[in-house]
Formats: structure tokens, C-alpha cells, sequence
């Protein structure tokens, strides 16, 4: 860590707080944003800084998800800065406009407060709305704790402006768990995030009337595909991107972010690949067996969007087995997203490492140390038996 | 606080009652104390009457995980129909100890939760709400009950806190009154 970092201000604050004050202080252009819990108090609270004069961001409260994405869009191409906020059902009202932001480059940045989708109707946490969107074009980071989810919101404008990358950025953090869970995190002074935000600069703004362009032009066999190709390419640079500008905050703040993180796995023989935050719950599991003598390990994703691949072949290849753990209900598929990409990863590269995928927390069920003590047990197994069979499990089902 | 100290609480109550409320107070006075923190509520339908749960963690050293708690080292019940209707004394850590609204006795308590753990703390809470708040908020009397039968954060502090957060949108009056209702629940409780 630098030795002369900066100190912020130590604030309680729920995480649905933390990513507002992050908010505020990007001062964004404009915001336009729909309430939906349990996103609601981001919004909120947000309104509360413009109807205080503390921002000087044209709010717009839009009749939908499809509107608010709609209007940051619309915003983003007349060369404002603009930044919204949803969740589950609210993301899925926003579905073409998340695609139609990925593919005219604008640098938009949505946190997403993870909610499951109905039905049964359900307000609580899964990364269902994430993963489901996972594909649009979006670069997605993921957030274990409160002061994470401030943090990314701080450096996806950042990521998103980079004249590299020009990609919308999608920062998660687990509703309820982190959106309402209060918590220190230590906030930036004003001025210091005034200058690290800096001043959006468009490439091609709507209202640059000197340099007239286009944009949503009617493209069939013509040239569509080929205009699809800049996006592959950008997603390609964003690693580098994330990468340096995680490294530039932690010369700032002593907090230095990567694509992953990984706690205790040099040496460990099984490993757990987890997302958002029961990364927690599973370091304190990972702590546990540690001290039985069993070399225990956690992969943290943050970045799920473009998937690290190199860095998840580096940092398992040679584990003798890993679970990868996902909140997440994917149906049809043989196993789950991250599994799906750890999967090919490997496969890509040789590596032969035993994977199992359990889907866990849906709906909101809590998950706590001791079940994730469970998933390395069943690991230990496989490296004894050399079955892994089934490869896709259930972790905190009950039968009834 | 020892050296990797860490205090689980567990609230029960019913919405409306303020148990979020007393969750976060608890929790910001740890951040007064220079302490690590959360506070969690645990939420389902919100609804006014409607049981809920909600937990505190204060340690002196970061906290790591971001689920519930499970095995608490204090349980504080704010409404007092609540004990008959579930097992309010669920995982209560060795050494743990649970404190609860109710005109009853710890001894009566222990009793009817037949709850053999070491220590059982009562107070009206409701009484002393509608003395001093005329409403109905047992939260508040239920903190004070907290300070008396634990050090978990200093007194002091914690009152400073009720009348910092409260006061940015309670008169002074309502304030004044809910620093009587902690006073009397600490003063009024039994412990055992």
C-alpha cells in the first residue's frame, strides 16, 4: 500500500447510500432514473442531492425502466454524462434499450442493486437480472462490499469514458445484502473525485453541429455486421483498461482493484469461484478450514464482463478441484454462466482441473460460512474419489 | 472490546416498532467508538405489525462476512407477544444472553422460554414507551435495557447518537423524550 494515501471521510452508510454519494459527487449531467426496490433509495437519496442543490444534474423521474435507459441514452448522445440505477424486473424493462446503448459506444453507467425476477414474486437477491444481461455489450463489475460498490461507481466512469473503450458499465452489488446493509465505507473528499472524474469529453455528440453524424441508421446486409465488429474489439481493450485504472485508484485511495481477487489460493488445493458478496462468507469458510489444515481458497470475480479468462486459467490452474458458486437460476443450459465460461477457459487451454457448479442463495436465502465449509468438504471428496458427478448441485435447496 | 471481538445481536420485533432503527443506532455508535460495523435488516414484506428480524455486528476488527447471523451473542426482543409465537432463543451463542420486553420477571421469562443460557434481562418497555414517548416505540427503552446488561458501546455515546440522528428530524421535545425512555429502560431493567 502507498504510504502517502489518501485518507476520506468514514461514513455509515447502506450501499444503496454509498453508490448516491458516489453519485453526487461524479455530479453527473443527467440522471434519469424509475424507483424499484431495491434500488429505490439510490434514486432517492439522488433526488434528495438535486432538490438540495448539491448537483447540478438535469433528474429526470421517467414514467419506466425503458425510459429512464431511454433518456440516459438520448442524454448521452447529445455529449452528456449520464447515469441511472435499476434492478431485476426493472432491468428487464430496459432489455432493448441495453443493447441499443452498447452499440452506439455510449459511456452510460448503471448500477444494477441485484434483485430476483417473479415469479413467485420475490424482492430479494439474485444476480438473475445480471447474468440475463450479460450479453448486451455491457462491461459488468461486481461489488463484495459497500465500500466496493462505491469504489466501481468511481471508476466505471472512468472505464466507460476511456477513449478505448466507450462501453456502457454495469456495476452490481447484492440488493439487501449491501443495497441496505449499513456499513463503514470511507468516502473520497469532494474534490478529489471532481478530479478524478475529470470532464466527459464525447467523440461524437448530437449537438457538435460542425461535425454532423449519424447514429441508428437503418443497416441490413450491408454493413450491420461489420458495425457489430468495434464492439467485440472494445470489450477486448477493456481488461488492460480496467486494470490500469484500478491501479490508478489505489494510488489514490491505498484500495487497488483488480479483475480478480484471490484470498489464499496460492498454495490451496481446492477452490471456490464466487461473484458479489457471499465472497465474504466464503473467506471466513476459507479461514475455518485453514486452520484444520485444509488448503482452502477463493477466486473472486469482479469483472464479469469481459471475462478475465487469462486470469481465472492463472490463478486455478493446478487446483485439484473447484466449485464455482452462482445466485443464479439458468435454465437449459448444462451449468451456469461462470461455470460455462470457467469451462471453456480451461478447456481452451488444456487444463483439466475438476469443476462442479452450485447454484446457490436464490430468491434471497441467506448462505453462511458453514454450507460453504459443505461445497469444500464435497471438493475434498472428488479429490479422493475422482468423481464429480453430478457436476451441477444445489447448495441450500431443501427437500419437501 | 477485546482484541477480534466480535458482538452479534439478533432483533426481534414488529414493523413499525423502530427495530431497524435501533439496529442502526447501535450500529453508528460503534462507529463513534471507532469500531467496525453493520446493520442488517432482514427484510420480507414490509408491513406494520409484521414480525421481523434485524442484526448489529460491532467488532474491532474488520467484519468480513455479509450474512446473517446466526448464532447470536445477544438477542433483544422488542415486541413482547413475540416469544410466545417463535423460538426467540434460536442459536443464541455459549455465553450469550437474551433480553426482552415484558412486565415478567427474568425468572418467569426463563421459565416460559424454558431458556437455561446464563443471562436474561426484562423490561416494560412498552410501559415506559407510552410514559415517556406516549407511543407506542419500545425500541428505544429496549437500547437502554442493552446498555444496562452489556458494555457493548459506551452509554454515553449511545445517547449522544439518539440525539444527533433524531434530532435532524424530531423536535426537541420527541428527542428529550425518547433520552427519558432510554434512561428509564436501562434504569427499569432486570437482569438475571
Amino acid at each position: 500500500m502507498s504510504g502517502n494515501r489518501l485518507k476520506g471521510e468514514l461514513k455509515a452508510l447502506e450501499g444503496d447510500n454509498a453508490v448516491a454519494e458516489a453519485m453526487r459527487q461524479i455530479n453527473p449531467d443527467v440522471v434519469a432514473a424509475y424507483p424499484i426496490t431495491p434500488q429505490t433509495e439510490i434514486v432517492m437519496t439522488f433526488s434528495e442531492f438535486v432538490a438540495n442543490g448539491l448537483v447540478d444534474t438535469e433528474f429526470l423521474a421517467v414514467e419506466s425502466e425503458h425510459a429512464a435507459l431511454s433518456a440516459c441514452i438520448g442524454a448521452a448522445l447529445a455529449g452528456a454524462r449520464a447515469l441511472t440505477a435499476t434492478c431485476g424486473p426493472g432491468l428487464a424493462l430496459m432489455w432493448e434499450m441495453l443493447w441499443i446503448a452498447s452499440s452506439w459506444r455510449l459511456p452510460i453507467i448503471m448500477n444494477v442493486v441485484n434483485r430476483a425476477f417473479s415469479s413467485p414474486l420475490n424482492i430479494l437477491c439474485s444476480h438473475d437480472d445480471a447474468m440475463g444481461s450479460r450479453d448486451a455489450g455491457w462491461i459488468q463489475l461486481y461489488a463484495e462490499s459497500q465500500q466496493e460498490a462505491y469504489d466501481n461507481t468511481l471508476q466505471a466512469v472512468r472505464i466507460a469514458e476511456h477513449p478505448d473503450i466507450l462501453l456502457p458499465v454495469m456495476c452490481c452489488l447484492d440488493g439487501f445484502v449491501l443495497g441496505h446493509t449499513l456499513e463503514p465505507v470511507e468516502v473520497l473528499p469532494d474534490e478529489v473525485v471532481k478530479e478524478w472524474a475529470g470532464t466527459y469529453n464525447p467523440c461524437y455528440s448530437l449537438l457538435d453541429i460542425d461535425h454532423p453524424v449519424t447514429y441508428g441508421a437503418a443497416d441490413f446486409t450491408d454493413y450491420y455486421f461489420e458495425h457489430k465488429r468495434p464492439q467485440w474489439e472494445a470489450m477486448e481493450r477493456a481488461p488492460k483498461v480496467i486494470l490500469d485504472i484500478g491501479e490508478e485508484f489505489g494510488k489514490v485511495t491505498g484500495r487497488y482493484y483488480h479483475l480478480v481477487d484471490s484470498y489464499r489460493l496460492d498454495d490451496a488445493d481446492v477452490a471456490v469461484v464466487v461473484l458479489g458478496a457471499t465472497s465474504g462468507a466464503v473467506r471466513v469458510a476459507v479461514d475455518r478450514l485453514r486452520k484444520n489444515g485444509i488448503k482452502a481458497g477463493m477466486l473472486k470475480l469482479r469483472c464479469f464482463r469481459p471475462f478475465p479468462a487469462q486470469q481465472v486459467v492463472q490463478a486455478l490452474q493446478g487446483k485439484k478441484a473447484v466449485a464455482i458458486l452462482e445466485r443464479v437460476a439458468f435454465f437449459g443450459a448444462e451449468a451456469s454462466p461462470v461455470f460455462l465460461e470457467v469451462a471453456t477457459a480451461f478447456y481452451l487451454r488444456g487444463v483439466s482441473t475438476k469443476l462442479i457448479n452450485y447454484t446457490y442463495g436464490l430468491g434471497g436465502r441467506d448462505t453462511v460460512p458453514g454450507q460453504i465449509c459443505g461445497v469444500f468438504q464435497d471438493l475434498i471428496d472428488i479429490t479422493q474419489t475422482g468423481k464429480t458427478e453430478p457436476i451441477f448441485r444445489y447448495l441450500g435447496l431443501r427437500d419437501f | 472490546m477485546a482484541k477480534d471481538e466480535l458482538i452479534e445481536i439478533r432483533w426481534h420485533g414488529r414493523g413499525g416498532q423502530g427495530v431497524v432503527t435501533a439496529a442502526k443506532l447501535l450500529a453508528e455508535t460503534a462507529m463513534k467508538e471507532g469500531k467496525y460495523f453493520q446493520a442488517l435488516p432482514e427484510y420480507g414484506p414490509e408491513r406494520m405489525g409484521a414480525p421481523i428480524r434485524a442484526y448489529t455486528r460491532i467488532s474491532s476488527q474488520p467484519i468480513v462476512p455479509h450474512c446473517l447471523v446466526t448464532e447470536p451473542n445477544i438477542v433483544v426482543v422488542i415486541d413482547p407477544t413475540l416469544a410466545k409465537i417463535i423460538d426467540v432463543t434460536e442459536g443464541i451463542a455459549k455465553g450469550g444472553m437474551i433480553l426482552i420486553n415484558s412486565p415478567l420477571s427474568p425468572a418467569e421469562l426463563r421459565s416460559i422460554l424454558n431458556y437455561a443460557g446464563e443471562k436474561v434481562g426484562t423490561v416494560d418497555a412498552t410501559k415506559v414507551a407510552l410514559n415517556t414517548l406516549k407511543r407506542n416505540f419500545p425500541n428505544v427503552p429496549m437500547l437502554g435495557a442493552l446498555l444496562k446488561a452489556t458494555g457493548v458501546v459506551n452509554k454515553t455515546n449511545l445517547i449522544y447518537i439518539i440525539k444527533y440522528k433524531m434530532g435532524a428530524t424530531m423536535s426537541r421535545e420527541v428527542v428529550e423524550a425518547n433520552i427519558q425512555a432510554f434512561e428509564q429502560g436501562y434504569n427499569e431493567c432486570q437482569i438475571d
